[in-house]
């Protein structure tokens, strides 16, 4: 642990510490940001009012639209000679959002990476590669100041030049690596090809986030590396990597709560869910200076875990898996339904990832949904018995994992439509109006 | 002995055949013998080719999902009762038959019968056993 004060605090005494900062960031939003203290007038609220950490539910949501609307520092708390670092992350539509850290935002998240890597087993004993882009986007040097403040030796490759990565992954004795767990299998694919037995390096643990991945993954990785493959969580309106990251026992991600309050929300009425319950989560960022974040919706859906004390010995709640984005969920039959989940299952029975569409439509009054499924030589059988049988085994799994029932289709390789970045995995042909 | 057939997914769409066929056509491989399985849904086209390397090359290159299944080719007397007699001495053998399709062979005007088992060496064991000729490979081909 890197810092048991604070991750192992009893937690009658971290709630009064959240209660606390709470307090302070409120008071500071309100007084320094016109858009918080319009909003809290709008929503009745003084800040005055706000005495626990149990009040932040009379605090009004932010959303990413806001920061939008702030473009470029209407949200920034303080004035700009105290903003020592600017960061961006890339929106897909319109303009990209911006933070601003203070001194002492960078060395608070510095910490809570620092702690992320500690998870793992870190120490300043270890050579950490970062192969998250550095730059506007928060992965690269978030990780690398983390591995500074834990004292260990950061590598700071940024993404791409996989051989070059493995070359210095071997010849210098790396032990952590921070990337995306996709390029963690690039890396082992490519090492493959140049004859890098990578089973016989010193790595112990990887830090992998900054997109959706599955059990199935985890297991393929540490597969191929000699490695705990841990799950990290963070994003740029927050701080970074290192809001929440998995300890060894690899059964959830600890919130770095003394920093970071998270809520469940259901995404539809915006009231809290209990733990145990997925829905979307929504941070409080209690340190914050340079952007004090109030109740932001990250459209990230995921549960607070329902469960005792942590064996390793952290009192902080732990988040569940992230298990897709608000943006698709789909109600199918009043069911939550990710196509997340969907291509779990897929790559649970086909071992790689299959090329899959949800068409999901209305008949009478009834949803119905089909899942459209490229058949791959891997899955083709010669006799018809043996592709009933692969569709009866998906739409078991389907009802078994998800509790819809789903047509399956099987189609032809490529009729599934790829779209340039992101596949297109949902046609909703409903008409909810 | 074993004759390799190459098998196909299709969707069950108007088109999707004729654009298979085309497609080989056009490799300058020619088609032996032919069968369509078919669902209200899907379909199982499998060919048996002259040139089953060049063809398979063909369909992989052009995205289509094919694999490759090893058959035996069964020469039927020409008589009442000729099928029915190999499927006797198939039975007597416990020996299922997963599918089979049938041509007459032009050079001979024999039927010949395409059969795929589970097992295909123990059938060919007792078709041999039963006097019943099997088509090399190669005839089959050059059909």
């Amino acid at each position: 642990m890197f810092n048991p004060q604070a991750e192992a605090m009893p937690v009658a005494e971290l709630r009064r510490l959240q209660g606390q900062r709470l307090r302070e960031l409120v008071q500071r939003a309100y007084d320094h940001v016109p858009f918080y203290r319009a909003r809290m007038q709008e929503q009745g609220v003084q800040p005055g009012q706000i005495r626990h950490i149990e009040d932040v539910g009379k605090l009004p949501f932010t959303t990413k639209t806001d920061f939008r609307d702030q473009y470029p520092f209407g949200m920034f708390a303080v004035p700009h000679r105290e903003i020592v670092r600017i960061h961006a992350s890339s929106g897909t539509t319109g303009k990209p959002t911006v933070v601003g850290y203070t001194r002492n935002d960078i060395a608070n998240w510095a910490e809570c990476a620092a702690r992320s890597l500690a998870c793992g087993g870190a120490t300043a004993e270890d050579t950490v590669q970062i192969a998250y882009g550095y730059g506007l986007f928060t992965g690269g040097l978030g990780m690398h100041y983390g591995a500074e403040r834990l004292g260990a030796a950061a590598l700071p490759m940024s993404a791409g030049n996989t051989e070059k990565q493995i070359m210095l992954m071997k010849d210098f004795g790396v032990t952590v690596l921070c990337c995306t767990p996709s390029y963690a299998l690039q890396i082992a694919e490519v090492a493959a090809q140049m004859g890098v037995d990578l089973m016989h390096l010193p790595l112990k643990s990887g830090n992998f986030g900054a997109e959706p991945w599955t059990e199935a993954m985890r297991t393929h990785i540490e597969e191929l590396l000699p490695l705990k493959a841990l799950d990290i969580y963070g994003l740029s309106e927050v701080c970074g990597p290192g809001v929440a990251n998995e300890c060894l026992e690899q059964h959830g991600l600890h919130v770095f709560e003394d920093h970071f309050y998270p809520e469940i929300i259901d995404p539809r009425t915006g009231d809290p869910l209990p733990d145990g319950q997925k829905g979307e989560l929504v941070f409080t960022c209690l340190t914050k200076e340079g952007v004090p974040l109030i109740r932001y919706r990250t459209r990230d859906i995921t549960m607070l875990l329902a469960e005792g004390p942590c064996p390793c010995g952290r009192t902080s709640r732990k988040i569940a898996r992230l298990m897709g984005r608000t943006d698709d969920m789909l109600i199918i039959r009043g069911i939550n339904v990710f196509p997340s989940q969907v291509e779990d299952v897929l790559v649970r029975i086909e071992g790689v990832h299959p090329q899959y569409l949800i068409v999901v439509d209305r008949q009478g009054n009834l949803d119905t949904m089909e899942i459209k499924v490229e058949v791959t030589e891997k899955l083709f059988s010669d006799e018809v018995r043996g592709l009933e049988a692969l569709r009866e085994k998906i739409h078991h799994q389907i009802r078994t994992m998800l509790n819809v029932s789903a047509k399956i289709t099987l189609v032809e390789p490529k009729t599934i439509e790829r779209t340039l970045g992101k596949a297109k995995r949902v046609n909703d042909l409903r008409k909810l109006t | 002995m074993k004759v390799r057939q190459i098998s196909i997914f299709l969707e069950n769409r108007s088109g999707r055949l004729a654009c298979v066929l085309k497609e080989v056509g056009r490799a300058g491989v020619n088609i032996r013998a032919l069968s369509l399985a078919d669902t209200s849904d899907f379909g199982i086209l499998r060919l048996i080719v002259d040139d089953v390397d060049k063809c398979l090359g063909t369909l992989r290159a052009g995205g289509h999902t094919v694999s490759l299944t090893e058959v035996l080719a069964v020469e039927v007397p020409d008589h009442p009762g000729g099928l029915a007699g190999i499927l006797d001495v198939l039975s007597a053998a416990n020996l299922n038959v997963e599918y089979m399709y049938a041509f007459v062979c032009r050079a001979t005007e024999k039927a010949v019968v395409v059969f795929r088992f589970e097992d295909a060496n123990a059938a060919i064991a007792a078709l041999k056993k039963a006097g019943i000729s099997i088509l090399p490979a190669e005839t089959v081909y050059a059909l």
